[in-house]
């Protein structure tokens, strides 16, 4: 299980108000995506839910737990850039996470423990669609294969909550849609929640269960220090997506992924 | 077409390359043959005869009163006291590098220290070093020491601020410690700057070294200048020179090569 609780979580910079009043209950197994104009402090929201932010007010419970105030291996996590770590290849990006779970002094494994997690990963890299790419470094790889990477390495893990921020912001269209199928297809079998940040509704309303708008209800220049943005639209898509079934009533809508019967 | 546009292939690169040492030769060559036809004792700018002799003399002769190859036995001192204080400067520039770079607590501690020591001027502090350590070896490599780790420490830690937070983040999220960020993600990719910065250092540890060597020395490639040139003996002085650049020139590409070599993945960032 992995349902996010917020309540009246308040995030201020000095004087500056971000966000107020932020409340909202994330089943388990949701994929939400916020949405929202710049500077509207969705990906500060973000921040938050990843520990890399601390809120000056209010609770982020995780399963009835509050979260605790640093970045930890429940909640992965995949940035619009520099997700991936350029010294080591595809292999060893994927391979890192639980090479320092199962080795907390060297953060490396050797012989027997290292070939089974090296199988494990080669079967992520396969997963999302890497395979041949393993011993290249990520500057070798193009963007799209980059954040094919970056999921992979935070999917290893398997993390309660993923954390998105505008992924596929950077992606053309023809690849980003490649990457919306796989993304389906992550969510469809990994038994996790997902938040992704994005600019792009069309990839919102495409891949969510649940839509979420950020925006500042009072917006004037005078106004905009002393009033953060809130939740202001919550959208639930219809008909529902829910996690490992397809579409009720229009199986083909989810694309590959519900085709397939899952 | 522009000049911007215009690049030389792989023969004329080679040709301009070489051009500005062949015209610092040619100059020297007119030069001295000048000089030598008003008086054919000048010392100044010795011909190429000359120079020849006294790198003979000096390289392949064993000198009469020590029976050694002097260039070499130089060599061999002043290479054994710049690579001794190098060596020194790395390791300590690295730990401290390190952990400025990635905790708060030290960084906050140290920095501000590291900055001010910095800013010494190190042949100021040579008479010190003189007084207390003594005229040995010891003082020399201090001098070099002191001379270049505030600097590679302060390159360090700068290049380990300013990796990505979003990576640090995510080997969070990967479950790593403190320990083994350090190890596992900031290390691996403050090396290549290390020996980047190590070549960079290079110039001063040899400014060092030498500045050491004249005062208080009884061989390496600096003492041995300083010494002749009591006898104006510029046919020894212009040869040890052109081959304490030719050493540095050589450490030069030789850390480069090992860059690329050890952390091919440097190279490919290099790129974007």
């Amino acid at each position: 299980m992995s349902a996010l609780s917020i309540k009246n979580l308040w995030k201020e910079y000095g004087d500056q108000i971000v966000l107020e009043n932020v409340s909202i209950e994330i089943e388990s197994r949701a994929f939400v995506a916020l949405v929202g104009p710049s500077g509207c402090g969705k990906s500060t929201f973000l921040r938050m839910l990843l520990g890399q932010e601390v809120q000056t007010k209010g609770d982020i419970l995780l399963d009835g737990l509050p979260l605790p105030r640093e970045p930890g291996a429940d909640r992965g996590v995949v940035f619009q850039r520099y997700s991936v770590f350029p010294h080591l290849t595809v292999l060893g990006n994927v391979m890192l996470g639980k090479e320092l779970l199962a080795s907390r002094l060297a953060g490396r494994l050797f012989g027997k423990a290292r070939r089974a997690v090296e199988e494990e990963a080669r079967a992520m890299i396969a997963a999302v669609g890497l395979m041949g790419s393993e011993s290249k470094y990520p500057a070798q790889l193009s963007g799209g294969m980059q954040q094919r990477l970056a999921l992979a390495q935070a999917l290893i893990m398997r993390p309660k909550v993923l954390l998105l921020d505008e992924p596929f912001g950077a992606l053309d269209p023809g690849i980003r849609a490649e990457i919306h199928t796989l993304m389906k297809r992550l969510w469809h079998e990994a038994p996790m929640t997902v938040v992704m940040v994005t600019h792009d509704m069309r990839e919102a309303f495409t891949l969510a269960t649940r839509v979420v708008a950020f925006e500042r209800p009072r917006d004037r220049p005078e106004e905009k220090l002393r009033y953060g943005a809130t939740i202001t639209r919550d959208i639930a898509i219809w008909p529902p997506r829910k996690a490992g079934a397809p579409s009720i009533f229009r199986p083909d809508r989810d694309g590959p992924v519900s085709s397939q019967g899952q | 077409m522009r000049w911007i546009n215009s690049h030389p292939g792989a023969g004329a690169r080679l040709t301009l390359a070489l051009m500005p040492f062949v015209l610092l030769l040619l100059a020297y060559m007119i030069g001295s043959a000048e000089r030598l036809a008003d008086n054919p004792n000048d010392k100044l700018l010795p011909g190429l005869v000359a120079l020849g002799d006294a790198i003979n003399r000096m390289a392949l002769v064993p000198d009469v009163r020590s029976g050694q190859y002097l260039l070499w036995s130089d060599t061999v001192a002043s290479l054994g006291r710049l690579f001794a204080g190098l060596g020194i400067a790395t390791a300590i520039a690295l730990l401290l590098g390190l952990l400025i770079g990635i905790l708060p607590m030290v960084r906050a501690a140290l920095s501000p220290f590291v900055g001010a020591i910095s800013m010494v001027p190190p042949l100021a502090l040579l008479p010190i070093l003189f007084i207390v350590m003594g005229l040995g070896e010891a003082s020399k490599i201090t001098l070099i020491v002191i001379g270049v780790t505030p600097i590679m420490i302060r390159d360090l830690a700068l290049k380990a601020i300013e990796l990505p937070r979003e990576m640090i983040v995510k080997a969070e999220t990967l479950s790593a410690s403190s320990w083994q960020i350090a190890l596992r993600v900031v290390l691996p990719q403050i090396l290549p700057r290390l020996i980047t910065c190590l070549r960079l250092q290079l110039g001063p540890a040899w400014l060092f070294l030498i500045a050491a060597e004249a005062i208080s020395s009884d061989s390496g490639l600096g003492y041995r200048i300083f010494l002749v040139r009591r006898y104006l003996s510029m046919d020894v002085i212009f040869p040890y020179v052109i081959w304490i650049t030719l050493l540095a020139v050589a450490t030069d590409l030789l850390l480069d090569r090992l860059r690329i070599a050890v952390f091919p993945w440097s190279d490919l960032e290099k790129g974007k």
